[in-house]
């Protein structure tokens, strides 16, 4: 047999890896930059990991178009629904655990019992805000009194499109943080990773891609945050911003300016957060609007 | 792409003297016409020319409402966009005409006034079964309510069953009716299946008198497609070394956005001449390109990107 193949018996060839290409998410596929640019990615120790794509202007304004586009769709499905689909996200990165472990070692640098805590952790949050969709309305909604035959109900609607800065250091949960309360008040995002630990946040477009988060309802780009947040922030079509991820703060202050022309909410929490800690409300209630119904009594 | 040699003589409206001719007619390759579609894709437009073909797609949109629940109140609303397209910038051109059924015809010219043409569909649009009398009564209504353009729609049945003389005949019967009006003839091109046999009607349509030829109803898909605007741009580059005159070219159904309607401009630039590239010899017939064209030009104008919320829903 080994004469035939002219490999020599007990000898095997090395298996040629196969290395990824890292691309954008945008509307369910995953595209490679507009520009044709890609960046090196390194991990915490300065080994070449991989080369990722450097998303450019246009790849944030085809971002801006897909979440658009699926944001009817999303917000008009129950709320029940995006609890389904968002506690699905969660049981898919559970059959990913191994790999966003190691993802997060090489980016971060950290033990893997470290990045096992931070993984557990993103999955966890998930399940809390899969849990929040359909009590966000009970919340943050009211039944008012007022002095007249009315019903007077006060409900929170989503705001739109929202465009979000991931924290540059948390790469997973961080990500997750920001993200996962923006769609589950029925929102869809444009997030752009952390610039430098972008991986994590690639595998978790491959989670999302095929656990039912329609396409669309979040677009991650890889690259400089500071290059397409400009865009992002005048766009007409976008109508918020998280810029939790910008730790410049002369960029975040030119960015608010930006949107300002187009009164777009704004969302510029502190940089140092504890990702671990319980988060809150802050973020379901940051882009809602509350849109209040007067009802005549008795009809 | 070849160039027909020559013409040595055009047919009369004989039926054995048009098939000849039109069976005479080179084939076209199809492969040769994609390749060449695509390669003129390609062409990267920035900038100043960007923002004049941007300007002159806008100058020859055809802005279109071809629906069964058209209202008059509909059809206005239209022909106040058709005028001004963008009411906060004066810098906006108007678009070539609008186009709608012949009974609203005379409201979408109450509306527009001398200021832009009011293009009719008739001849039992759009399919095109009826009798000659019944589409020629269509074009007569649709000029006594003021339309200046009539898009007729072939007879594809005949057309496919090879009664040239037929298609022939009507046309030329329309086109008197017609009388001072502008006569684009649509082929429908998604239902003539070649293009083979996309050339052998764009020189049946020319013959007959057309004014123009338009590629689609916009009711069938596929529409308008760029090999099929190519073979069509080329019949009209070959009729005018024939005889000497100028047919417009209408692209109708399917093209939505700035990218789209600018590669065509590429097309037409490169295969007849920059002559071509005026609203009388080249139209869109769209909806929702126009749209699109504003928030191109909104963005040229303010540097950030614009969106739905600052045009109207049509």
């Amino acid at each position: 047999m080994s004469d035939e193949t002219g490999a020599p018996a007990g000898a095997p060839t090395a298996r040629v890896e196969v290395r990824k290409t890292y691309k954008l998410f945008i509307g369910g596929a995953f595209p490679r930059s507009e520009s044709g640019r890609t960046y090196e990615v390194v991990a915490a120790d300065g080994r070449f990991l991989a080369n990722a794509a450097k998303g450019s202007r246009k790849d944030g304004r085809d971002a801006v178009l897909a979440a658009r586009k699926a944001q009817p769709t999303w917000s008009a499905a129950t709320a029940y629904n995006r609890g389904q689909v968002l506690y699905r996200v969660a049981e898919v990165m559970e059959g990913r655990r191994e790999q966003f472990v190691a993802d997060i070692v090489d980016a971060e640098g950290v033990s893997s019992s470290d990045a096992a805590l931070q993984v557990d952790a993103a999955i966890d949050r998930w399940v809390w805000y899969a849990g929040w969709t359909d009590k966000i309305a009970q919340v943050l909604g009211s039944a008012n009194p007022v002095a007249g035959p009315y019903f007077n109900f006060s409900l929170p609607e989503p705001s739109g499109v929202v465009a979000a800065v991931a924290p540059q250091e948390s790469s997973l949960l961080g990500l997750v943080s920001v993200i996962a309360p923006i769609v589950a008040s029925a929102n869809t995002v444009v997030v752009i990773a952390s610039s430098a630990r972008p991986l994590p946040a690639i595998t978790l477009t491959e989670v999302l891609g095929t656990s039912d988060v329609p396409g669309g309802t979040v677009n991650v780009l890889t690259g400089e945050a500071g290059e397409i947040m400009p865009w992002l922030a005048s766009h007409a079509d976008v109508n918020a911003l998280d810029l939790t991820g910008i730790n410049d703060s002369a960029l975040a202050v030119s960015l608010e300016r930006d949107a300002a022309g187009t009164v777009k909410r704004v969302r510029r929490p502190s940089p140092d957060a504890d990702w671990f800690a319980s988060p809150g409300l802050s973020r379901l209630r940051a882009f809602v609007e509350t849109k209040t119904v007067w009802h005549p009594l008795g009809v | 792409m070849t160039r027909l040699a020559s013409i040595d003589s055009l047919p009369d409206a004989n039926p054995g003297s048009l098939r000849r001719f039109l069976h005479g007619l080179p084939g076209v390759d199809e492969v040769g016409a994609r390749g060449r579609v695509d390669a003129l894709g390609t062409r990267s437009i920035k900038n100043e020319a960007k923002a004049w073909a941007i300007d002159l797609s806008i100058r020859m949109v055809d802005l279109t409402t071809l629906e069964g629940m058209d209202t008059p109140g509909k059809v206005r609303a239209m022909c106040a966009k058709a005028v001004r397209p963008d009411p906060t910038d004066p810098s906006v051109p108007s678009v070539a005409a609008v186009c709608v059924y012949g009974d609203l015809a005379a409201t979408a010219r109450a509306a527009v006034g001398d200021r832009v043409h009011v293009a009719a569909v008739a001849t039992a649009f759009p399919s095109g079964r009826a009798s000659l009398e019944v589409k020629l009564a269509d074009v007569r209504d649709a000029i006594d309510g003021g339309a200046d353009e009539i898009d007729m729609v072939i007879d594809r049945g005949a057309f496919l069953a090879g009664e040239y003389a037929r298609v022939f005949e009507e046309i030329v019967a329309v086109k008197e009716a017609c009388g001072t009006a502008h006569l684009k003839v649509i082929l429908e091109t998604g239902e003539l299946r070649t293009l083979d046999n996309v050339r052998r009607a764009s020189w049946l349509a020319m013959l007959a008198g057309a004014d123009f030829i338009k590629t689609s109803t916009g009711k069938v898909t596929p529409a308008a497609t760029p090999p099929v605007t190519l073979v069509m741009l080329e019949a009209v580059r070959d009729f005018r070394d024939a005889t000497g005159r100028l047919i417009g070219v209408k692209a109708a159904g399917g093209i939505r956005t700035s990218k789209d309607a600018i590669k065509y401009l590429v097309l037409v630039n490169e295969t007849v001449g920059d002559q071509w590239l005026v609203p009388d010899l080249f139209r869109f017939g769209a909806s929702t390109l126009l749209n699109d064209l504003l928030l191109q030009r909104q963005r040229m104008a303010t540097g950030h990107y614009s969106g739905p919320d600052y045009v109207t829903i049509d």
